[in-house]
């Protein structure tokens, strides 16, 4: 691999031009209402500003590596990232939960590693097997899911659990695992949700119940639910006006700068607003669907199709979180929401997009 | 279950792997339609609901209270200011540890354990960025102090904010009154609207009774607030509209004046412009200071005032309730020539006694000896009872009644003032309703000079001096003279309240009476005759004596014999001058024993201060 070959540094760079453009898109809008939703912190937004320039430094980076290499190394970063979620488990930090690991000056979530870790070793495991899959393969597959799923479940941290197992579970499902036996893995679930409620995590029902009648406790765990509503549907047609959200800057937002990003887009936006930035989302993840389908081996559709629907899970349960359709599991809206780690993680899974479409020749030429 | 070997075949992968691609394309989309479904709904479909909530949400209305009208005296003095009183506050939020600051503080500025106790119970009430009051009415040394020494107390401040004061305390309480705290009786009967952000209320006298003048209208600031309260900035503020100044007819000079001549003694003065009923003194001594009631009294000093034997807390010009004695006789005699039952010179003859024909009780004048024959101006210049209670047995209690009713007794005068009393004359209908009883003749003679059942008031017995002052046109007493808005630079002067006039048609009862009550000044054998010497200029009154208690027959007592507190009250009407008359007067001394030595003095010292002040005639001496 030579730089400069072609002359054009789009192609040199292993860019993907309609990904990128749709990534600084979202950026820029996530960078404006960052701004208004910290109540004018130039400061915050220079940070997020960083952070996004180290995403989108990591998303090059990882575009420069061919996908047969990232196959290869996909295991080993399963192993490194396991050995890490068990670390945490037993020295993590963390309010009430242990999500980090300090190592040196260095304070990280094990359990963002996964969510790329997971499905990269998942589609490695399954690009070289007999697919459909058989039983005993989806069988080591759900072990690979599970195994990393059940650490970060135990944090707690339900939000994360549910991407990392998702992005797990979706390689298995355009590997071709048959329905009946998905329509079996949803029965089980019916039959084993009474069970799951007992074993679950006080917050975590709470939620439940809340997201079911958050007017029950519209002080406390409704008030989430209650003030984003709120925001959302004054918002309207065309929103408030961008800085002008008043559920926001009065604080009676909570969160309203990461998990409930969304609510104060909704209100100084509007529904309009909200079709733009669907339909820039849309242009994203069209995109990584099209990587798909033209990525020319079995490693590089699956992944790159897992990471975009992982992509859509993010944006949904966001969504329908902040809109009160779904419970309150603590998922950012990717490249909009402040905060590092999942930015990093999304953009250098976005990265991995970019390095299937940019290294297609090559391998046929090989 | 080994069904051999299988091929990997990837153009049948590619193509399970495009179905699965389109699915999950399909299903997203799906998903996406949920969401936008929902968002139609919050957004598009329930949007006023939630902008109303939202609009709940983020703005608060914060009342302002008005500046309470002041008030004057008719020579300009200010008897109602609000002044700037200050007090400690502390807001919690910015103090680490509350107690160990306020154990400082009580080096600096002293702190009772009840200030501490009744912080602390609103500490635990209010939100941690409230200001709380620590202690009220700081002095200006405590003032000081603390500013000198106030970077050691982050989160304390000293506040200022008008407080109600009365320059003159205790001399103008019982017509001014004073405000207090708004209790919650009277948080029911006021509107919140008006009264948002009103601590205080008009509680006596004309803080009460002009209670709407003076208040004002509330303002307004919208503010928006954060969730937990706080407010962040003012959106909209619609300034308060101050309460109206009120100018009163009373003259502090003349209050003064009257004050003094009490010389510590109980009892009441209200002296009235007869003109115009204007109020230009109102005395109820001993007195209290209003001051003490405006930010709570504290609870040592109010059961001192309310269990004081003197009763200063009583309006006893207002309120007072006495037998007005020989100061209705003038009213009596007018009663008789209007109803032709004497003419002005009919001569009764005074034993020294009365007697009803077929009884043996003996009606006593005052004069033991007797007067001998007494004609109507005689009667009243020597009050002789034995002439009234001749003249009360002619009248009979019917037409007494509506005379003196006419006359204003046993009715409310209609002062601008709350909580005065009408008195009460006696009729045969009262009697039979109060008493159950039927009317007895000797009744009717006792009423007839003023004692038995008869009560009035102070102020009732200043309203008849200025009635006959008036030769029987009958003027409100009114304290308030006008209204003044400093914002509008509106002045309304208030009209006098024309009460009619009484029905003595004739003239010469008129004359006849302004005569007998210039003759008990002026005359040689009047009753006050000593008070009214060297006056330059003409007067009339009436003396009168209420009896406390009745004194057996046949018996003699010596005021000297009896406790001071059972001697009778002394009383005087009296108006001045005879002609053109400016000044008509109700005094009572109570215990004072004698109308002419007590009471009478008061009236001619009223006189000289006052006509001097008008420019009118001047009083030697």
């Amino acid at each position: 691999m030579r730089l400069g070959r072609s002359g054009n540094l789009l192609v040199d760079l292993h860019i993907d031009a309609p990904l990128v453009g749709g990534v600084l898109l979202l950026c820029a809008v996530g960078l404006s209402v960052l701004y208004s939703a910290s109540d004018h912190s130039l400061e915050v937004v220079a940070k997020q500003a960083a952070r996004m320039a180290l995403g989108f430094t990591s998303m090059i980076a990882v575009a420069q590596l061919s996908p047969l290499r990232l196959a290869r190394w996909s295991p080993i970063i399963y192993a490194i990232g396991m050995v890490l979620l068990v670390a945490t488990a037993i020295v993590g930090t963390g309010r009430g939960a242990h999500r980090w690991l300090e190592l040196g000056p260095l304070r990280f979530q094990p359990s963002e590693i996964m969510k790329l870790a997971v499905p990269l070793t998942v589609a490695w495991f399954l690009s070289d097997k007999l697919l459909p899959p058989r039983l005993s393969l989806v069988g080591a597959t759900l072990l690979l899911v599970a195994v990393p799923g059940a650490f970060i479940i135990e944090q707690p941290d339900l939000g994360t659990a549910i991407l990392v197992m998702a992005a797990g579970l979706l390689v298995l499902f355009f590997a071709g695992i048959s329905w009946r036996l998905i329509g079996l893995a949803i029965a089980v679930c019916v039959v084993c949700a009474p069970i799951g409620w007992y074993t679950m995590h006080d917050y975590q029902r709470q939620r439940i119940i809340t997201l079911l009648d958050p007017a029950a406790d519209p002080l406390g765990a409704g008030y989430h639910i209650i003030q984003a509503t709120i925001a959302v549907g004054s918002g309207g047609w065309s929103g408030k006006g961008w800085l002008n959200g008043t559920q926001s800057h009065l604080e009676f937002l909570p969160e309203r700068a990461t998990d409930f990003i969304f609510a104060v887009y909704c209100e100084e936006f509007g529904l309009l607003g909200v079709l733009v930035l669907l339909a820039a989302y849309l242009l994203v993840l069209i995109r990584g669907i099209t990587i798909a389908m033209n990525a020319q081996d079995g490693f590089s559709r699956l992944i790159a199709a897992s990471l975009t629907f992982t992509l859509f899970v993010y944006i949904f349960v966001n969504m329908g979180m902040v809109t009160g359709q779904l419970p309150v599991v603590g998922v950012p809206l990717p490249l909009i929401s402040y905060g590092g780690t999942s930015l990093v993680t999304i953009m250098t899974g976005l990265g991995i997009l970019m390095s299937i479409q940019t290294h297609r020749r090559f391998i046929v030429e090989s | 279950m080994n069904f051999g070997p299988r091929m990997k075949t990837p153009s049948r992968e590619t193509q399970l792997f495009t179905r699965r691609v389109l699915v999950a394309a399909a299903g997203m989309l799906l998903l996406i339609g949920v969401l936008l479904a929902r968002l139609v709904y919050l957004q598009l479909w329930s949007h006023d609901h939630y902008t109303t909530l939202s609009l709940e949400n983020r703005l608060r209305v914060l009342p302002i209270a008005p500046t309470r009208g002041l008030i004057y005296s008719r020579d300009g003095v200010l008897l109602a200011d609000n002044r700037t009183s200050f007090m400690l506050e502390v807001v919690p939020e910015k103090v680490e540890d509350v107690d160990q600051a306020i154990g400082r503080l009580r080096q600096f500025i002293a702190l009772d354990d009840d200030q501490v106790t009744r912080f602390r119970a609103e500490l635990r009430q209010r939100r941690r960025f409230d200001a709380i009051p620590l202690k009220n009415n700081l002095t200006e040394q405590e003032v000081a102090v603390f500013s000198v020494n106030r970077q050691q107390f982050p989160g304390f401040n000293i506040a200022g904010r008008l407080s109600r004061y009365y320059p003159l305390g205790s001399q103008t309480a019982a017509l001014v009154g004073y405000v207090g705290r708004i209790n919650e009786a009277e948080l029911k009967s006021i509107d919140p609207a008006v009264y948002a952000g009103t601590t205080h209320i008009g509680k006596e006298g004309i803080e009460k009774s002009y209670e709407k003048v003076l208040h004002g209208t509330a303002g307004y600031q919208q503010v928006e607030v954060n969730a937990e309260g706080r407010v962040l900035r003012v959106v909209e503020r619609s300034p308060p509209g101050p309460g109206r100044d009120l100018h009163l007819s009373l003259d502090t000079r003349l209050q003064a004046a009257a004050i003094d001549s009490l010389q510590g003694r109980k009892g009441a003065i209200v002296a009235l412009e007869p003109a115009s009923g204007a109020v230009l003194a109102f005395v109820s001594n001993p007195g209290f200071d209003p001051n003490e009631f405006v930010n709570g009294i504290s609870t040592r000093l109010y059961q001192s005032l309310r269990d004081s034997p003197d009763r200063p807390l009583f309006n006893r010009a207002l309120q007072g309730l006495y037998p007005p004695g020989s100061t209705i006789k003038p009213m009596m005699a007018a009663g008789g020539i209007e109803t032709g039952v004497r003419q002005a010179g009919d001569r009764v003859f005074c034993p020294g006694f009365f007697r009803l024909p077929n009884v043996l009780h003996k009606y006593r004048c005052w004069q033991k000896a007797g007067h001998g024959s007494v004609d109507l101006v005689r009667s009243l210049a020597e009050s002789c009872d034995v002439y009234y209670y001749d003249l009360a047995k002619d009248l009979g209690i019917d037409r007494m009644h509506a005379l003196l009713t006419d006359f204003g007794l046993g009715v409310k005068t209609g002062i601008d003032l709350p909580g005065e009393l009408a008195g009460l004359v006696p009729s045969r209908e009262w009697k039979q309703r109060a008493r159950k009883q039927p009317w007895y003749p000797g009744e009717t003679l006792v009423n007839g000079i003023g004692q038995g059942f008869m009560l009035t008031t102070p102020l009732q017995l200043a309203y008849t001096a200025s009635i006959i002052a008036n030769r029987g046109q009958k003027i409100s007493p009114r304290a308030v003279a006008a209204i003044e808005d400093p914002a509008a630079g509106s002045h309304e002067e208030v009209e006098p309240v024309h009460g009619g006039t009484v029905a003595i048609t004739k003239p010469e009862a008129w004359t006849a009476v302004v005569n007998g009550m210039h003759e008990v000044v002026q005359g040689a054998r009047g009753t006050a005759r000593a008070t009214a010497a060297g006056a330059a200029y003409q007067y009339a009154g009436k003396t009168g004596t209420a009896q406390l208690f009745g004194i057996k027959q046949n018996v003699t007592l010596k005021n000297e014999d009896i406790v001071k507190h059972l001697r009778d009250h002394a009383l005087f009407i009296a108006f001045a001058p005879l002609e053109q008359p400016r000044l008509a007067v109700g005094i009572i001394v109570e215990n004072g024993e004698s109308g002419s030595k007590a009471a009478a003095p008061i009236a001619r010292a009223l006189f000289d201060v006052w006509l001097r002040i008008e420019g009118g005639l001047d009083a030697p001496g």
